[in-house]
């Protein structure tokens, strides 16, 4: 596994399935009466956050103190030129702090790529701008894999605002990896102009796909997207690209409602289908936690000295590489 | 190169010295060696190599008679050993480069770059006239600023500076600037442009095109639609959509280009494009030309050697306005400068701090310097490929911008204040010598630019700069300036 998780693109097949391997051994702790593991204690994992997002930094830090890391939260809100300290400068201090790891949400895409040249602990990408938000993919992944058994040949539908989502990139890089059949629907001012070279099929017309999904993924539309006229009203937004009742029943049975949050009811997701039985909304929370400790013990132990004891030492885990060599042979076997 | 003094020379007395001097044995654009004599600021005699046995015989003795001097007056050309004689055997030269397009930033930004540290940029590329851009802190929209610029080139003595005018008051593309003030100046402004900032009101193109007429001026315009470009920031296309970077279209440039040229005829006036960047807007130029419309256009060096690929990193070193483009883009671009669709190269030459880029990629400014690799990356891109010889080289980045910016062979104004004229007796000397041999990486570090936004840092790039005469004076020597 790299240094560093920045993009889901950056993921090969074994590394995203020893992810989710490692999620699936972790979120087992979570039912032991101290879900706590000593893993990472003396470690330091510092959450960067140039934008509000209270779920994604509450998700980090739990993950962090489950394995014994410490655990540093900065808040720097606002462009980082415009209002005093540049990136780099906070970058530089986080190093002299010792950083082991910094977990980084940014306005600006390409921010954790620029802040991993600065630091040399491990950055991890929260979500950048219009880029990518790679653990959410992978918490996404962990989500179809428990409920349905399988991410192969998986057909996961994708609806919304793909132009603006960082969700939306890393689960096509990260679902094309792992073998499902992405389609993408979004009225075409939503989607990117070069979106024909992406890994994945477009439709423009949501009712027509619901029959042959799996999953239906419906993301977050921002209200701001209207008056930059990428489409009439919320409320004819709603209407073709919506998710209500009626087009929740042209679903297969089997099939899962999911979001990454937070929801706007109403617009992109009916309250109705939103507490359904279908929803995983609230099951993607819970995995969020054990798929980011997945990631920062598969980043962080690598890095251990030679006197700490290693997870697998526990008596819970095999070694990071071992799992994943192991889980590589599955998967050749299949 | 090597400098042979005549006796009692030392080399700090050739500093800036308006001396005599032969060249021996460089090849005009890059034909057959000859000899060429300099004598007060211009060029005296151009003489075949071989013909005078290689003893400069034949510029001594006059015999040539193509320098329409009377050399047979046993007038000795070489009194008092006053002549310095350069040997450049293996020398490759032009006339001295002039740049339509450069951004010196005094006043206002003397941490990014100075006049005097731009135009020593300028001479070791190989310049002897730059057009400074407007958009300084203040705005060079009056004739008190455009003289002051003006004035600090002459002071500073690297190569002429042109300033360019702001077409509108403060850049604000609301208001013409006094482009007559600046005309009548002592700067004789002839090439306005709000660069950085599109004319974009098609009402205030159009009088400013009909107004500069009046004094045989150039508009330049920055072709980017405002509206399809709010926040944009790389080439829209594959790479900014997997990116997540707001999209740069190529539309946004080609649809001011197209208003412009039928502008342009309609007034029938003379309309400059900046930095062509897109495949698409070469055909629209292509088209406009062969409507005998007066309209012109410049690609920078990145453009034709550079795309959008290298936004991977993120790394703002390459951001630059307008974006880098693709594979296809670069292919037409080159095309259109080999076909003379594309008139000239113009470094767009942008210096910024290191603060500037050492930043996220939407928080880091536009642009890229290029004065000092500008000659190497043409070599690279259109020579080395086949699509360009010397003497074209010569054509796009001397003879045509001099005539663009009103400073060619066929200018009104001053005879000594031409550039772009051939290499031949009673030119000024305006000359750059170029070893094309080396290959060597472009390390920022050893640039006379107080930026060191490069694109082009590590890059191995052929050919080296190793000397600049403007007016006879050498501003650079053995690939260093001389003042």
């Amino acid at each position: 596994m790299n240094r560093h998780l920045i993009s889901a693109a950056d993921l090969s097949f074994d590394d995203a399935i020893a992810i989710l391997d490692t999620a699936e051994e972790l979120a087992r702790l979570a039912e032991r009466p101290i879900p706590k593991l000593p893993t990472l204690r003396g470690r330091t994992v510092v959450n960067l956050f140039y934008e509000d997002s209270t779920r994604t930094r509450i998700s980090f830090e739990a993950a962090a103190k489950r394995l014994s890391a410490d655990v540093i939260n900065f808040s720097a809100k606002g462009s980082s030129v415009a209002k005093g300290e540049s990136l780099k400068d906070t970058a530089l201090t986080l190093q002299a702090m010792g950083a082991d790891a910094v977990v980084i949400r940014h306005g600006s895409s390409g921010a954790p790529h620029r802040l991993a040249r600065w630091v040399r602990g491990s950055v991890v990408n929260a979500g950048d701008g219009t880029h990518e938000h790679p653990t959410q993919a992978l918490l996404d992944a962990f989500t179809m894999r428990r409920r349905l058994g399988r991410l192969d040949g998986l057909r996961v539908t994708i609806v919304g605002d793909i132009l603006h989502s960082r969700v939306a990139r890393s689960n096509v890089w990260l679902l094309r990896t792992l073998g499902a059949q992405v389609t993408l629907v979004a009225p075409p001012t939503l989607l990117p102009v070069a979106v024909d070279g992406w890994p994945c099929t477009v439709s423009y017309d949501f009712s027509s796909v619901l029959p042959d999904s799996d999953v239906v993924m419906m993301l977050r539309v921002q209200h701001e997207r209207m008056s930059d006229a990428y489409f009439p009203s919320v409320r004819e937004y709603s209407r073709r690209y919506g998710l209500d009742g009626d087009r929740m029943a042209l679903l297969p049975d089997h099939a899962i409602v999911m979001h990454p949050g937070p929801m706007n009811r109403g617009v992109e997701i009916a309250a109705d289908v939103a507490d359904s039985a279908r929803s995983t909304i609230v099951e993607q929370v819970t995995n969020g936690v054990s798929v980011r400790m997945a990631v920062l013990y598969l980043l962080l132990s690598g890095s251990r000295g030679p006197d700490e004891p290693a997870l697998a030492s526990e008596g819970d885990l095999v070694p990071a590489g071992e799992r994943a060599r192991s889980a590589a042979a599955a998967e050749a076997g299949r | 190169m090597s400098v042979a003094s005549g006796p009692g020379t030392s080399r700090s007395d050739l500093r800036r010295e308006q001396g005599r001097w032969l060249i021996r044995g460089a090849r005009p654009l890059g034909g057959s060696p000859a000899d060429i004599l300099i004598e007060g600021g211009r060029i005296v005699a151009v003489t075949e190599s071989g013909r005078d046995g290689g003893d400069g015989q034949a510029v001594r003795d006059g015999r040539d008679g193509r320098d329409g001097r009377d050399g047979g007056d046993g007038r000795d050309l070489d009194p008092g050993g006053q002549l310095t004689v350069l040997e450049a055997g293996h020398l490759i030269v032009l006339p001295g480069l002039v740049d339509l397009h450069t951004h010196l930033r005094e006043p206002g930004r003397e941490d990014a770059e100075t006049v005097a540290s731009g135009t020593a940029a300028a001479a070791l590329g190989g310049y002897t006239a730059v057009h400074a851009m407007a958009n300084t802190d203040p705005v060079a929209d009056t004739a008190g600023v455009v003289e002051q610029v003006w004035r600090l080139g002459r002071q500073a003595g690297h190569c002429d500076v042109r300033p360019v005018g702001a077409v509108t008051a403060g850049l604000r593309g609301s208001q013409l600037a006094e482009l007559g003030a600046m005309a009548d100046s002592a700067a004789r402004v002839r090439v306005f442009s709000d660069d950085g900032q599109c004319v974009s009101d098609a009402t205030l193109m159009r009088r400013a095109l009909e107004y500069v007429k009046a004094f045989d001026g150039v508009v330049a315009q920055h072709a980017q639609e405002p509206r399809l470009t709010a926040g944009a920031q790389l080439n829209e296309g594959v790479m900014s959509a997997r990116l997540g970077l707001a999209g740069w279209p190529a539309v946004a440039e080609e649809a001011i280009i197209a208003r412009d040229c039928l502008l342009a005829a309609h007034v029938g006036s003379a309309m400059h494009v900046c930095h062509v960047s897109t495949a698409g807007s070469v055909e629209i130029i292509r088209w406009a030309k062969s409507k005998g419309w007066r309209v012109t256009a410049e690609v920078t060096p990145h453009h034709l050697l550079l795309t959008d690929e290298l936004a991977a990193g993120y790394d703002p070193v390459f951001k630059v306005n307008p974006p880098l483009r693709t594979a296809a883009d670069v292919a037409a671009l080159r095309a259109g400068l080999a076909d003379g669709t594309i008139d000239c190269v113009a470094t767009d030459h942008a210096p910024h701090p290191a603060e500037s880029k050492e930043t996220e990629w939407a928080q880091a400014s536009f642009g890229m310097t290029g004065l000092e690799t500008a000659l190497r990356v043409v070599h690279e891109a259109m020579v080395s490929t086949g699509l360009l010889g010397w003497s074209g080289v010569a054509d796009r980045m001397s003879v045509r911008p001099a005539a663009i910016g009103r400073i060619g062979a066929l200018a009104g104004g001053p005879d000594a204040t031409r550039h772009g004229c051939p290499i031949a007796p009673g030119s000024p000397a305006n000359l750059v010598l170029y070893d094309p041999e080396p290959i060597t990486p472009v390390d920022p570090a050893a640039q006379a630019s107080r930026s060191h936004n490069t694109p082009f840092a590590g890059m191995k790039l052929p050919g080296q700069v190793i000397a600049t005469f403007l007016r006879g004076t050498p501003t650079v020597l053995d690939g260093r300036l001389t003042g």
